[in-house]
């Protein structure tokens, strides 16, 4: 999995003791943007077939932002390939420094390293922000996940959320 | 069990990146999948700062991750880089549960 957010929800609704699939189900659903920037990325790249499934992996955020930001297309080309292998390279290094690790430290608790998810998390929403629709958005997510979730079984929170804005997205839409 | 939903999650979420190069544009230019889409992240971004910062299990507790996500949107606000917005975070929780 090479998509940070998704990544990081899978741990984090797994840690919170939300289960396997309900933790998956997250992860996919915070994938769902990476389709949105292939189809920006999909004239700028030009790519030829051959290569689509490999620069497919490279589709996230940074990548994204890398190539849309240059004004050439050989430029784009090379902002995206650049970032998608440094990133790629030193996101996975950066995972497998962190499992070999961290099974050699002591109470998490006592580290503060349940403090980390939620900035990480925060961090992550952020630049999303800049808006009012963005902040209102957020702020009734983060409502509605508290008021459900003393009556689902874990993980199912994040779902409901998921649901209703998407609920909310085809009915703005539609007018 | 974990590592299947792993698996299954890390072949899905490559399959939508795969689809945003290779599907007709059109499908994607859907009015409502483009209204929607940017919205998901936003919305679960924030449940899960919630639900990491003010529940343990299915119980609502505050705690001291609550006063280190202060100090992670004060961070942020100042504009600091993601490992510091983490790690001032980190180090809040772990002062506070010192003392």
């Amino acid at each position: 999995m090479f998509t940070g957010a998704s990544q990081f929800a899978l741990v984090g609704v797994i840690g919170a003791g939300g289960g396997v699939w309900a933790g998956a189900a997250s992860a996919v659903l915070l994938g769902t943007r990476n389709a949105l920037y292939g189809l920006r990325l999909s004239s700028l790249l030009d790519a030829r077939r051959a290569l689509r499934p490999l620069a497919s992996q490279f589709v996230i955020d940074e990548t994204t932002a890398m190539a849309i930001a240059r004004d050439e297309p050989a430029q784009s080309r090379f902002a995206f390939w650049a970032t998608g292998f440094a990133l790629f390279t030193l996101w996975n290094l950066g995972t497998l420094a962190g499992a070999l690790v961290t099974h050699a430290l002591p109470n998490p608790k006592v580290l503060g390293l349940d403090a980390a998810p939620p900035a990480a998390f925060l961090a992550l929403l952020a630049p999303r922000l800049r808006a009012r629709e963005p902040l209102a958005i957020a702020g009734a997510s983060a409502i509605v996940v508290l008021l459900v979730l003393p009556f689902v079984p874990p993980g199912v929170p994040l779902l409901v959320v998921a649901v209703l804005v998407a609920a909310y997205g085809v009915r703005v839409a539609r007018r | 069990m974990i590592w299947a939903g792993v698996v299954v999650a890390s072949a899905a979420c490559y399959g939508l990146k795969l689809a945003g190069l290779s599907l007709p544009a059109r499908w994607l230019r859907d009015r409502r999948i483009q209204r929607t889409v940017p919205l998901i992240p936003i919305a679960l971004l924030a449940a899960l700062v919630a639900t990491n910062t003010f529940a343990t299990g299915r119980h609502l507790t505050l705690d001291v991750r609550a006063a280190a996500l202060a100090v992670a949107a004060v961070a942020l606000l100042l504009r600091a880089p993601f490992l510091v917005v983490v790690i001032a975070a980190t180090a809040t929780a772990a002062l506070l549960r010192l003392g």
